[in-house]
């Protein structure tokens, strides 16, 4: 059984047949090909799904996909601007928090739901924000320094590279 | 960028129009004949595609050492979950729904399930005893020197299992294009799909093509298991003639795939009363499984490691890896060395509080010095200072001090305890003895028309940074601008064989004959060794220039340092070319009211040679140590006939940013003259040291034995209730 959806995603709307048992990440993935977001679990439980509802972080694969129909749905595709890579990409890069890169889309959007509200997150913070996001590659401390790094750019307006003082 | 933008693409996210999905039917015994398989008939079969043993056009195993896994039971399985049927069909749902409703019969055997039992008759499965691999090492009068010292302290360890839980679960892709099959896939090791699929399918190297995708995480597991699936993504797809994607989703991946060897480990130890080692007695048994596939290796390192970083006379090791009815446990990040480290680390705290010693001076008097010998009698001469690596673990930790505060806080908090624990312990870089000489690894550096080059190597990016790591080595070696050098995807019809990557060897061994190959391709533009930059992207140009010339490529192959000499039969000399050596310290605070226990800090100090990249390197620490404390800590299983219970993430449990300190790291550097810029292999380092260092913290923290891990609540509840009752009785 299909249904047609309006979903909103990344600033695009797309009318998409999707069937009724789909859920959100599912719908990204294989109707929408928007693969940047992953499945480690497919359960709720590692994070690596995660997309932004409506400025929310949200584990898309156990969200039914008509709990997002006009809803603004942002994925790891829609981080970056029109201008290029968006400081907390640029952070990532520059602290090597990006490791293997399958949690990455997940934790970015995990990060930068909180950032967007509160860009001085302190470690504590930032540590809750992201304790439903799996990550077995890093130890997470780079992902600290790098969420840390990407707030005080966007609170500052200044580049990352010029904070840590890289040319 | 492209892993920040969502753009890189792992198996599942390569195009899925026209596929089929696989799903593989397992046994649900341990142990048995084949009676019979089932297909329930309320569903039209016709519409699947159906593969059993009998469609296997070779030979029927997933060769890799030895020809005694199958790829599809033939009739008789041997663990849980091992594979029976595959099917496929063009909806992964229904595919996966039918695969529930394939009924494996066996008519039970009694199965083995304790590796430290004696089997019985009726258990016996490889050879008279069980024993997939024994391996002893000798040197000096074991006997003799334990009868003469003055002090023997015995002590008995065991460590439990670990599964890697890469973020992205296992999966293949594999379609024929003309004569070739091709398999796309998150994998390790590109060749070993290659080798294990030739004798199975029954085709050549021409006929077989192996390309790395994206891959989310190996660490060891990712090395052998690829080619299982690989092999039942090939049948499918040779069957059907379609494109087949076989992903195991979490659950089927934490229940079958291989997993650390479970490990018990016992010391008998000599010392004098000035804390001298006199005599080292080691037995290590792991638990191999039902197969043979990696386990001899796997328990080569580990008696290899045994014995420490310390200098000792007399040492005996005896290792065994015993068959058990569990699915084939396999390579893991340590590969054997970090059970064995967490026994002798763990006991070498046992033996320091019997002399009355403070753990890090009884290490301290045993260190092994430049022109001492290790287990194997290899004379270790790399100029290496052990004891600054102690040292500086030592004193970023204040050591001295901070055992005193947290002796005083300890006194004032009865259900805070604190501990601080050290571990030291060393790793050998690449394949053990002769094991790189057998490998034939081969790089070539290719000459691009832009005046660049590309290498091409076997060994693949899974988030450890080769890809950043060979760029920078060809682009300083032969001056020329990183962004005119690429590194091909690992593609075996692209690249040639340099080898597995794993055994820390990437950077090491392989990125060493990415520096071999840039001077031969220098040697063929005729530039001397000097020549760098403009002037070889001018040559190249140059070459290319002229009509209708071939492709200029650079080639090194693998020469075994001359310093290198190694008895397989004995197992006496160099096992390996170079040890990276480390010395890590935990602190810990157990909560008596949940027997939980926190890291509140870490510090790793380790000499690699030649850090290669500063953030790389700390990402592989820090990582490493992070799967250490879990290891430690929290993964713990629950077993039913030899196979995993609790296989979702919410019951087998990994360090969350929650769990986790943060991770303090030092490099200290002594160049290795045979490794890529001077640089040691470290990949698998950071795993060794947090189990005994945790381990040893718990023990100062509260007292109890600790001599099992992981250290879950309820298992420290039970220690701690012991203590208690041996105190009061
Ligand atoms: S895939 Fe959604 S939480 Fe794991
Ligand atoms: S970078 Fe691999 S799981 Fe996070």
């Amino acid at each position: 059984m299909k249904q047609i959806l309006e979903l909103r995603v990344n600033g695009d709307r797309h009318e998409v047949g999707v069937p009724t048992h789909f859920t959100l990440l599912e719908t990204l993935r294989y109707v929408l090909g928007l693969t940047g977001s992953k499945q480690g679990c497919d359960k709720g439980d590692c994070g690596a799904c995660t997309v932004i509802v409506d400025g929310e972080a949200v584990l898309s694969c156990i969200m039914p996909v008509q709990e997002a129909e006009g809803r603004e749905v942002r994925t790891v595709e829609g981080i970056a601007g029109r201008r290029g890579a968006h400081p907390l990409q640029k952070a990532f890069d520059l602290t090597g928090a990006a490791q293997c890169g399958f949690c990455t889309p997940g934790i970015l959007c995990s990060a930068l739901a909180l950032l967007e509200v509160n860009p001085q997150a302190d470690r504590d913070e930032i540590a809750r924000a992201l304790s439903g996001n799996l990550c077995r590659c890093t130890g997470y401390t780079k992902i600290f320094e790098a969420v840390l790094l990407a707030g005080q750019a966007m609170s500052s307006g200044r580049e990352p590279a010029e904070i840590i003082g890289e040319p | 960028m492209a892993k920040l933008t969502g753009r890189e693409l792992y198996v599942d996210d390569l195009p899925s129009a026209d596929h089929l999905w696989g799903a593989t039917v397992r046994s649900p015994s341990p142990r048995g004949r084949i009676t019979a398989v089932e297909f329930d008939p309320s569903i039209d079969w016709s519409e699947f595609v159906i593969v059993t043993a009998d469609d296997i056009p070779g030979r029927n195993a997933v060769f890799l050492m030895e020809y005694d896994q199958p790829a599809l039971a033939d009739g008789y399985v041997r663990h849980v979950h091992e594979p029976v049927v595959l099917l496929a069909h063009p909806s992964r749902d229904i595919v996966r729904r039918a695969a529930a409703l394939v009924t494996v019969r066996v008519e039970l055997e009694a199965p083995v399930l304790d590796f430290c039992a004696v089997p019985e008759a009726g258990g016996i499965q490889h050879g008279t005893d069980n024993v997939l691999k024994h391996i002893l090492i000798e040197k000096g009068d074991i006997e003799a020197a334990l009868a003469a010292a003055p002090i023997v302290v015995e002590g008995e360890y065991f460590t439990g299992s670990q599964e890697h839980v890469y973020l992205e679960t296992q999966g293949m892709r594999a379609h024929v294009d003309g004569d070739v099959l091709v398999i796309q896939g998150s994998m390790q090791c590109p060749y070993y799909v290659v080798k294990a699929l030739v004798p199975l399918l029954d085709r050549d190297e021409a006929g077989i093509r192996v390309i790395q995708t994206a891959t989310g995480g190996g660490f060891g597991g990712k090395e052998e298991y690829p080619s299982m699936i690989a092999a039942h993504a090939a049948l499918l797809s040779l069957k059907s003639g379609r494109p087949v994607k076989l992903i195991y989703d979490r659950w089927e991946d934490l229940a079958v795939t291989t997993k650390r060897h479970p490990s018990r480990v016992r010391h008998r130890t000599g010392v004098d009363s000035d804390g001298r080692l006199l005599a080292q007695d080691i037995e290590i048994v792991l638990d191999g499984g039902a197969y043979v596939t990696l386990s001899p290796v796997v328990l080569s390192r580990a008696v290899i490691h045994a014995g420490g970083p310390y200098a000792c006379d007399a040492v005996r090791i005896d290792g065994r890896a015993m068959l058990t009815n569990s699915a084939p446990f396999g390579a893991f990040r340590g590969f054997g060395a970090p059970q064995a480290f967490f026994g002798l680390e763990r006991h070498m705290d046992v033996v320091a509080a019997r002399l009355a010693m403070d753990p890090a001076a009884f290490r301290r008097v045993n260190l092994i010095r430049d022109g001492q010998q290790t287990g194997t009698s290899q004379t270790i001469s790399d100029g290496a200072d052990r004891l600054e690596v102690l040292d500086t673990a030592l004193a970023a930790c204040r050591w001295g001090t901070r055992r005193e505060q947290i002796r005083r806080h300890n006194e004032s908090h009865p259900l805070a305890k604190r501990g601080l624990g050290l571990a030291v312990f060393h790793h050998g870089a690449g394949f053990t003895g002769n094991g790189e000489v057998m490998l034939q690894s081969v790089v070539h550096v290719a000459a691009t028309p832009r005046g660049g080059v590309e290498v091409r190597a076997a060994s693949v990016e899974m988030g450890q940074g080769t890809t950043t790591i060979f760029t920078q080595l060809a682009a300083e070696r032969l001056g020329l601008d990183p962004d005119t050098v690429e590194v091909a995807q690992p593609d075996t019809h692209r690249v040639p064989d340099s080898g597995p990557s794993v055994a820390s060897r990437t950077a090491m061994v392989v990125g060493y004959l990415v520096e071999q190959a840039c001077d031969d391709l220098r040697r063929r533009l005729g530039l001397t060794d000097a020549a760098r930059g403009d002037a070889v992207a001018e040559a190249i140009r140059t070459w290319y220039a002229a009509p209708g010339q071939e492709e200029l490529v650079g080639e090194a192959t693998y020469l075994q340092p001359s310093h290198v000499e190694w008895d397989e039969e004995t197992y006496r000399g160099d096992a390996y070319g170079a040890f990276a050596w480390a010395a890590y310290v935990a602190e810990v605070e157990v909560d008596l009211k949940t027997y939980s226990t926190r890291v509140t800090d870490f510090v790793a100090v380790q000499e690699i040679g030649r850090v290669l990249n500063q953030t790389l390197a700390t990402g592989q620490i820090q990582g490493g140590v992070a799967q250490g404390i879990g290891w430690a800590l929290l993964e713990d299983f629950s077993w039913r006939d030899g196979a995993m219970q609790n296989c979702q993430l919410t019951n087998y449990i990994i360090p969350t940013s929650d769990d986790l300190p943060p991770i303090r790291v030092e490099f200290l550097e002594t160049p290795y003259s045979h490794g890529a810029q001077g640089a040691k292999g470290i990949g698998e380092l950071p795993m060794d040291g947090p189990g005994p260092a945790i381990a040893n913290a718990v023990a100062h923290a509260l007292g109890v034995p600790a001599v099992a891990i992981p250290l879950t609540p309820e298992r420290l509840m039970a220690e701690h209730d012991g203590l208690a009752a041996r105190e009061a009785s």
